[in-house]
């Protein structure tokens, strides 16, 4: 009886979370969908898609702003998983310490952390531009990359990697037969946590190249801000296009790590 | 270089550790082709440790360890042609079973027909012939056993080590592998060093055991050997059932012990010196008493005479306490029960009466002497009498003694002069035998009546007239 109360209670317990996730979530991606399948008028239209993939303006930079944010994962993984590597498995002898000096910087606001970095590059007289962009994003979400592979390497029992040497297996063979393989889904949540950010920023790009380079999310935010209401159904469209590709990315990171745990 | 016929030769091999620690001390070990030696026990005694060196997951501080007569001591792991089987099975999560045994043969590039054949060889041994495409996960803990078992002989290795494979494993399956495991030894016919702290494992499997303590080897011998001709108290103890008991030994094959004198037939402990005894639990003879007074005791075969005080029935015996008249504490076992309050007599023939050397007479220690009749040892300054001290002068070097059963324990180790910890401790019949070990790592020996746990801590005290100087022999 009590411990069936106790249920009822949780569940009960749960009702506040649905309305709001119901009324700030379900709601709003509800009238995404709305906008982008309408017109000004309220009638039914796909005019809003046709009209982003024939304005060629617009396509390029949905393959420029995908193609930043792989770079920019690409480089975060190349830069991230040897320092969580060393993190990980290294005689540091405060691993704890070093990890939160990595996280530490997440502590700070990011439009801040930003700012700084166009202040950086005055001082040194470097130019704003792609380079910078790339720059301020690697800088911003290395973290999110850092932090998920250091978890998984961390867990990865070291009796295992005695046994891949046990067996025959020198370092580099024990690095790609056994701790590679096993940090796979480090590296999968690392890839979806910097990715899907990287694809959507707007205000990185905008501080970091002086609004010279427009990225996907940038697009967006003037079709609501500056375009005045006659752009929201074009921007509900572009929405509804990136949440698909940020869709797509995290659908093909869960599917893998449960392949990778199961 | 002659060949020799060992196969592993471990040779004054130590290993201290960052914190300063030994892990190892001075330990040398000859294994032979085809040997199954097993490294027996406690924790934290280096057994671990030791085959961890000759697997190369760690590099002894001194010493070498030879393989086939070559030196291997700093060789990497992966070259060396010894594999290990892992206490938790170290199975790779990421590969099936299959993958899992076929590990080391992949690395060798071995091509996929050969592989396959030897993969299916290695599991059928193993008994785990249809579970080649299964995860690793999904297999009980004997199964993941009998997997690291084949992973690790696929290679065929010169040497398998195998670190307490089956301590995971539940008594029944534990025995069952036990049978199998030595099956395998004879099968493969290649050396198994097995690591343990069952002594019962360590008995039934192998042809020799290495009984370790606090990294330093204790006893080699055969598993009747190291039960029946134990070299010290530690191995009596740590090997099944013993009643360990200081006696002296009167002449060769005469010892005194329990107010009696039983004839043995163990020479060469010298006349009237001080030795340990141990006599099995099923080594004695045990029979109701007849006599009806002391007169007809003394007259009949019984060697020692006392009461029942318990009775336990253990399946195959009963095992029993007996407190004998002049008040010693006995552990018998017989097939037959015989009940509390019983009066019993108890024999034991000379040949089960094994006679060991004691490793110290008293406690020793080096000091120095102090103004104050003081004197420093241990790292403490101890009150002496003042016709002690008066002996020697201020400064000068001397060798301190202390009896066994003049050392004070106390419950408070603030009282003490110095404090410690109960390590380890052995009943002698009629007091028990504690080895203190102070926070320095010192260790103090006392001879008690009191009940101690292993791990107490104890404040010491040495009252001064018992405290015994000598002068320190100049070379």
């Amino acid at each position: 009886m009590k411990s069936n109360s106790i249920i009822q209670n949780r569940r009960t317990w749960a009702w506040p979370y649905v309305g709001l996730m119901v009324f700030l979530v379900v709601l709003p991606l509800i009238l995404i969908g709305i906008y982008a399948f309408t017109n000004q008028q309220g009638d039914f239209t796909i005019q809003n898609f046709v009209q982003f993939f024939h304005r060629s303006e617009a396509v390029n930079t949905f393959i420029y702003s995908i193609a930043i944010a792989l770079i920019t994962t690409l480089i975060c993984l190349l830069v991230g998983y040897p320092a969580a590597y060393i993190m990980a498995l290294n005689s540091f002898r405060t691993p704890a310490v070093m990890a939160m000096l990595f996280i530490l910087p997440m502590w700070i606001n990011f439009l801040l952390r930003t700012i700084a970095t166009v202040e950086l590059f005055h001082m040194f007289n470097l130019p704003l531009g792609e380079g910078a962009l790339l720059y301020g994003m690697v800088y911003d979400f290395l973290p999110f990359m850092i932090y998920p592979i250091y978890n998984t390497l961390q867990k990865i029992d070291i009796s295992l990697m005695e046994a891949a040497m046990d067996l025959g297996a020198n370092r580099r063979k024990v690095f790609t037969k056994v701790i590679l393989p096993l940090s796979l889904p480090g590296i999968y949540s690392g890839i979806v946590m910097v990715f899907m950010p990287t694809v959507s920023t707007f205000a990185i790009s905008e501080l970091l190249t002086q609004n010279k380079i427009t990225l996907f999310g940038s697009l967006i935010q003037r079709s609501f801000g500056e375009g005045g209401i006659a752009m929201w159904n074009y921007g509900a469209a572009l929405s509804l296009i990136m949440l698909i590709i940020i869709g797509l990315t995290s659908f093909f990171g869960n599917h893998d790590t449960e392949d990778i745990n199961r | 270089m002659a060949q020799s016929d060992y196969i592993i030769e471990v040779n004054h091999v130590s290993k201290q550790f960052e914190d300063g620690k030994f892990a190892l001390d001075d330990v040398s070990l000859q294994i032979r082709k085809g040997e199954f030696v097993t490294i027996l026990g406690p924790s934290g005694c280096g057994k671990t440790t030791l085959l961890r060196c000759i697997a190369g997951f760690q590099v002894a501080t001194q010493g070498d360890i030879l393989l086939n007569g070559e030196d291997m001591t700093s060789m990497p792991p992966h070259l060396r042609p010894v594999n290990t089987v892992f206490q938790k099975y170290a199975l790779f999560p990421h590969l099936n079973v299959y993958d899992n045994v076929a590990f080391g043969l992949n690395l060798k590039h071995v091509d996929k027909r050969e592989t396959e054949r030897r993969v299916k060889k290695a599991l059928k041994m193993v008994s785990m012939s249809d579970y080649e495409y299964r995860d690793v996960d999904s297999l009980s803990g004997g199964q993941q056993q009998r997997v690291a078992i084949a992973r690790a002989i696929i290679n065929e290795p010169e040497v398998l080590l195998l670190d307490e494979p089956l301590a995971a494993l539940d008594r029944k399956m534990r025995s069952d592998m036990q049978l199998e495991l030595r099956d395998m030894h004879n099968k493969l016919g290649i050396t198994f060093i097995y690591v343990t702290h069952d002594q019962e494992e360590a008995l039934t499997l192998s042809d020799r055991v290495v009984v370790m303590r606090e990294g330093k080897i204790q006893q080699i011998g055969s598993p009747t050997d190291i039960y029946n001709e134990p070299k010290n108290c530690f191995v009596a103890d740590f090997i099944g059932e013993s009643n360990i008991l200081d006696a002296t030994m009167i002449r060769d094959c005469k010892v005194h012990f329990c107010d009696e004198d039983f004839e043995c037939v163990d020479k060469g402990f010298g006349e009237d010196n001080e030795v340990d005894v141990v006599i099995r639990p099923e080594d004695f003879y045990i029979a109701e008493s007849k006599a009806e007074n002391k007169q007809q005791e003394a007259d009949d075969p019984w060697q020692l005479h006392g009461v029942v005080s318990s009775c336990i029935f253990r399946g195959v015996h009963y095992h029993m306490s007996v407190k004998t008249d002049n008040g010693y504490e006995l552990e018998v076992q017989d097939y037959h029960a015989f009940e509390p309050g019983t009066r019993v007599g108890l024999l034991v023939r000379p040949e089960d009466i094994q006679v060991m050397h004691k490793e110290r007479l008293c406690n020793a220690f080096e000091g120095e002497v102090l103004e104050d009749n003081k004197v420093l040892f241990l790292g403490e300054e101890w009150d002496v009498l003042e016709r002690t001290a008066e002996r020697f002068e201020v400064g000068e070097k001397v060798e301190v003694e202390v009896d066994f059963d003049h050392v004070n324990l106390l419950d408070d180790e603030e009282e003490g002069v110095l404090s410690g910890e109960v390590h380890f401790i052995l009943y002698k019949g009629d007091h028990y035998h504690l080895q203190i070990r102070t926070d320095d790592g010192d260790d103090i020996f006392v001879d008690t009546n009191d009940i101690w746990d292993k791990g107490d801590r104890v404040g010491i005290k040495i009252a001064a007239s018992w405290i015994r100087l000598y002068k320190t022999e100049q070379e």
